[in-house]
């Protein structure tokens, strides 16, 4: 059986308008991933989503999805694909069971098997309750729920997740994020493209980095992740900080008399720095990572590229 | 092969049912009106200015008119339809539902299409029922009535569904039957047989396809038309080849629909 859930070779898009929006990109997502697909606005992210779903035509390139060429069997291909849209796009004036069983319906599921699965996809995602409500009365959360039921009513090999908790309070993004694990780790590839850098952190396997239609990293998460040679932290410290404080080699600055930031080689270990403080009879109080790590890697790819 | 015929069978009953909920739930904005409407030309041009104008070729002013008005309510509202239908869900990105699943271009016209004669033909039914207390209502050959009228209602669903692959606004979609359907249709001969007209007006009367349709279907319900039936067909399924063909094309081209 082939391992690639998705293989895309020289992709390239170029809009009527002159914009060249994809410079041949290649990718290939492993069976069972989950791949962050991350760049800043405009990179192109959408645009390889669009092409991989069809909803915008490639200007050259060869995709293929569990081995199918979608230029050749685009029927098969995308029985494969689910896919939650970066923007909310249901028929408001559908029940929401309705929007469900008609995508199923869409995917040749029959009504009769699609109506079981529906129940069961909206108990999960706590919207059973509102199964005959119209979909304009549902929360902005709730909204999001219900494009990955819908996405997920025909069980896709592959879930295309386009910004799905863009908007989302926390609690809904939390939600979402165990519901997506659950999902991978029972043997769907997701690939997933967000701005919450935290959440490609928390969730994804690998990575690819696009930025002006170009991949500029793609690897593993744990192999990115490494190249950070220095991480940042806020102390907050119960005794006042003095002005003329010597951490040791330690690149730090103060923001007030009880905050400071400091930079921590990757080599080296926090304890010590904590230790020091200590010894200058300065008590951390507590401490967190002034950005994160994902964060830290991606602001300095994207703007290495754009310098 | 198989598994991809049972994909679209089932895809294109879910669309079919998907427009005719659409259409019967606002039934108050669909079903209604063309009652009223008919009513109101039963009235005025059938009894009030009908009763002065007499009878033409053997029937009454509303009887004769009465095939034309059938006919302009079930190609309006299967226009009206498809139009609708596909232009919303453009605008409100739910077609994207559509293009994303495996569905067939083809599957999705016939679906829309079929969803939009659904409508035309109900809203005849309902056109009928209330001729029946204005109307005296004769079937000359029930068989051609309803091709006619079927044909009819697939031809403008089909115009529809164009208009609203190339609609890139709401006043868009009403191009067609504001500067063509309208026009059309009154100089169709609706309310007059171009045998009524003087000369150089019946020969461009001619050049009107919607005259066909008013006459095949008048010769259908009255057995009286002012053209031939076999050349109406013709014209009738000419125009409709053609717009399957042009809707396909543009499908197949993503016009309005894919970038």
């Amino acid at each position: 059986m082939n391992s690639s859930a998705l293989v895309i070779n020289n992709l390239t898009k170029t809009y009527s308008n002159g914009h060249k929006a994809l410079h041949g990109i290649d990718l290939d997502i492993q069976h069972g991933d989950f791949f962050a697909l991350l760049g800043p606005n405009g990179a192109g992210k959408s645009t390889t989503i669009g092409i991989i779903t069809s909803l915008i035509k490639k200007t050259s390139g060869d995709i293929s999805i569990y081995g199918i060429d979608i230029d050749k069997n685009f029927v098969k291909a995308k029985t494969y694909i689910g896919l939650v849209p970066q923007e909310i796009n249901f028929n408001t004036f559908e029940p929401i069971s309705e929007i469900i069983t008609n995508q199923a319906g869409y995917y040749g599921v029959p009504r009769n098997i699609a109506t079981p699965e529906a129940e069961m996809l909206l108990k999960k995602l706590d919207l059973w309750d509102k199964k005959d409500q119209f979909s304009r009365n549902l929360s902005g959360g709730m909204q999001r729920r219900l494009m990955v039921a819908r996405a997920l009513i025909h069980k896709p090999k592959l879930l295309i997740l386009d910004e799905p908790t863009a908007g989302a309070d926390v609690e809904v993004r939390r939600l979402m994020w165990d519901y997506l694990k659950q999902l991978n780790d029972s043997g769907t590839t997701i690939i997933l493209t967000t701005h919450y850098l935290e959440e490609a952190e928390n969730l994804c396997k690998n990575i690819a980095i696009i930025d002006d239609g170009k991949i500029l990293e793609n690897s593993s998460m744990r192999t990115f992740l490494s190249k950070l040679k220095n991480e940042k932290f806020i102390l907050y410290t119960e005794d006042k900080i003095p002005r003329d404080l010597n951490l040791n080699g330690h690149h730090f600055s103060l923001i007030d008399d009880n905050t400071i930031e400091v930079s921590v080689s990757i080599d080296s270990n926090i304890n010590s720095l904590i230790h020091d403080l200590s010894i200058k009879n300065i008590k951390v109080k507590s401490l967190k990572n002034k950005t994160g790590r994902l964060e830290e890697l991606f602001m300095r790819l994207v703007d290495k590229n754009g310098k | 092969m198989e598994n991809n015929r049972n994909i679209q069978i089932t895809a294109y009953k879910t669309i079919v049912r998907k427009e005719v909920l659409r259409f019967s739930r606002i039934w108050k904005q669909t079903l209604i009106p063309p009652i009223i409407t008919n009513i109101l030309y039963f009235i005025i041009f059938g009894n009030l200015i009908g009763e002065r104008i007499g009878q033409i070729e053997a029937y009454n002013y509303t009887d004769f008119i009465f095939p034309g008005l059938l006919l302009m309510s079930v190609i309006t509202h299967s226009y009206t339809n498809t139009v609708s239908s596909l232009y919303i869900s453009k605008y409100h990105r739910y077609i994207e539902e559509l293009l994303v699943s495996p569905i067939q271009n083809y599957t999705i016209l016939a679906g829309f299409i079929t969803g939009g004669v659904i409508r035309g033909l109900s809203v005849g039914i309902v056109v009928i029922l209330a001729a029946q207390f204005f109307v005296t209502f004769t079937v000359h050959n029930i068989l051609l009535m309803l091709i006619i009228i079927t044909l009819s209602s697939t031809l403008f669903a089909m115009c529809g569904f164009l208009n609203g692959l190339f609609a890139n606004d709401w006043d868009d979609i009403n191009i067609i039957p504001t500067f063509i359907m309208t026009p059309l249709t009154y100089l169709g001969g609706i309310f007059f047989s171009i045998s009524m007209l003087p000369g150089v007006w019946q020969d461009l009367a001619l050049l009107n396809p919607i005259l066909y349709l008013i006459n095949a279907l008048r010769f259908s319900m009255l057995g009286i038309t002012d053209v031939s039936i076999m050349f109406s067909l013709f014209i009738i399924l000419l125009f409709n080849a053609a717009l399957v063909s042009f809707c396909l094309y543009f499908l197949n081209a993503g016009k309005g629909l894919r970038t």
